[in-house]
């Protein structure tokens, strides 16, 4: 499959410069993409697009030439965000938060670390490296066929990142799942990525 | 001769600043019900900080490296038991004495811009309220010395961008001059130059003389910046190592921390498997026993702490 960003273009307010101008972006299911830019420069809203959080001003994304939205209730492009607790609904237990994700299989919660004792509790009881493999899981439903990783890992200590880093990089292969990554840990992006681009 | 070297040595190692020995803290809760009990987050704890350095403290969330600064300060919630020795500058350092000395002599760079007052201008902020001629100064001076203009004391943060609020948060430990700065977590989320701008202004306060402990979990950070590198793991210290041992592996004493840098990326990115044990489920011995292959019956014991090649070390099985 083709994930395509064609000619996008986006701004928060519209007396303000433009966050993102003319932007071109093509991610195939066996590649795995890396992001870089400085802060402020839109990789976050970029993400948010690619993934039909946001609506661009200008501009359109395709999936094998399709819109995004017409490919109806579940999204196949997933998105992984930066803070684990502010994507997860605090008053329901982590059991009813994988549920939210699209049949997710077992294998995965198993291969991501996610002890079964940690289903039966609260976000609040659980440390962010332990909820993002929740958020991991539950963006890896059955009909994913992209997933947008946003700074996944900067609050995680290096041995969890690279636990969860592995993981992913299989999982994406084995699935073929294509991945855009957004770090700003070069050495990292070198790791995990079949090319980098700049935004 | 003995009494010359004595001296040669006081010279050359830097002053204590701050010494933690034995340091445990312990959370009062109810257990279902009436039950009450103790959980134990931070056990045998230990942590030198000197004059002029930075001592960089590293390990996983839920290691307990924020308790420690809240420890220090003073600021422990109320359910919360302290036993150990804390000195500092020789003395013993008693609630009362923190009172006294805490954003004196003793600062707190919090983590988050979030800590700054939404509703308070910049300049009376970083004055805390002073309105004498001689604080207004200073503060037009700290701006300056961050390369932010006067005018930005009357800005409110939201007028600011996240970087300058950055450089806001660390003024506020610049009004007093500090002795001990305790900065929790200040470059999450920064990329790298900026992280390095805000190190490089820990760097000056540690020429001034402060003892800088910067808490962090970004280990590629603190081994550019630091010159002490204390690993934390479930609670308690595992190694206290300078920060050029970690050029290399083989110099590195915990096995703990050697699995921390080959989890770097660009030192291979091995992960091993499991997680760091959660405080109840603590063991009694080394908390990373269960995940460690060097693992044998001393370590499931209490593991002493013993000086080995100039840092410290808690493992039985690091050889001099």
């Amino acid at each position: 499959m083709l994930l395509e960003a064609r000619d996008i273009t986006f701004c928060y307010d519209k007396n303000n410069r433009k966050i993102l101008e003319n932007f071109h972006l093509q991610v195939e299911s066996q590649e795995r993409v890396g992001l870089v830019a400085p802060s402020g420069f839109g990789k976050t809203t970029l993400c948010k697009i690619l993934a039909g959080y946001e609506q661009p001003e200008g501009g359109e994304v395709l999936l094998d030439g399709r819109p995004l939205s017409s490919y109806g209730r579940y999204c196949p492009v997933q998105m992984i965000w930066q803070h684990p607790e502010q994507v997860i609904n605090p008053r329901l237990r982590m059991k009813a938060v994988l549920e939210e994700g699209d049949q997710v299989e077992e294998r995965i919660v198993g291969e991501l670390g996610i002890e079964p004792e940690w289903l039966s509790r609260y976000p609040g009881e659980l440390s962010g490296g332990e909820l993002q493999r929740f958020c991991i899981a539950r963006a890896l439903g059955k009909r994913t066929r992209f997933l947008l990783a946003d700074e996944i890992s900067t609050m995680l200590d290096l041995i969890t990142q690279s636990q969860i880093w592995g993981f992913l990089m299989e999982e994406c292969t084995r699935r073929g799942i294509g991945l855009v990554a957004v770090s700003h840990s070069q050495p990292l992006l070198e790791r995990v990525c079949t090319r980098i681009q700049s935004l | 001769m003995e009494i010359e070297e004595v001296k040669d040595r006081e010279e050359r190692e830097p002053e204590e600043l701050l010494h933690i020995e034995h340091l445990s803290v312990s959370f009062e809760q109810y257990q279902g019900g009436m039950e009450k009990g103790d959980l134990q987050v931070i056990r045998d704890l230990n942590v030198t900080i000197r004059k002029g350095e930075i001592t960089a403290v590293v390990g996983a969330s839920g290691s307990g490296k924020s308790l420690l600064a809240h420890a220090v300060l003073g600021i422990l919630p109320y359910n919360a038991t302290r036993r150990g020795k804390i000195n500092y500058r020789g003395q013993e350092l008693t609630q009362e004495r923190e009172a006294k000395l805490r954003g004196r002599e003793i600062v707190l760079v919090p983590q988050s811009i979030g800590f700054l007052d939404p509703l308070m201008k910049i300049g009376p902020q970083i004055r805390k309220g002073k309105k004498d001629k001689a604080s207004r100064k200073r503060v037009d001076a700290i701006l300056k010395g961050y390369s932010l203009k006067p005018e930005v004391g009357e800005l409110y943060p939201f007028e600011l961008s996240g970087g300058m609020n950055r450089r806001v948060l660390v003024s506020t430990a610049l009004m007093e001059t500090p002795r001990l700065v305790i900065a929790d977590e200040p470059t999450p989320g920064l990329e790298m130059k900026l992280a390095r701008r805000v190190m490089e202004h820990f760097r000056e306060l540690a020429d001034q003389g402060a003892g800088v402990l910067l808490i962090t979990h970004d280990l590629e950070l603190a081994m550019e910046t630091a010159d002490w590198i204390v690993v934390f793991y479930g609670g308690t210290t595992l190694e206290e190592a300078r920060a050029s041992d970690f050029q290399e592996e083989k110099l590195l004493r915990h096995p703990y921390t050697r699995a921390l840098w080959r989890a770097m990326p660009q030192n291979g990115f091995a992960a091993i498997p499991g997680t760091q044990p959660y405080a109840a489920h603590m063991p009694t011995g080394c908390p990373f026993g269960p995940r460690c292959s060097r693992c044998t019956e001393e370590c499931l014991q209490p593991v002493p702490w013993k000086e080995i090649r100039g840092g410290r070390v808690r493992c039985a099985h690091t050889e001099e």
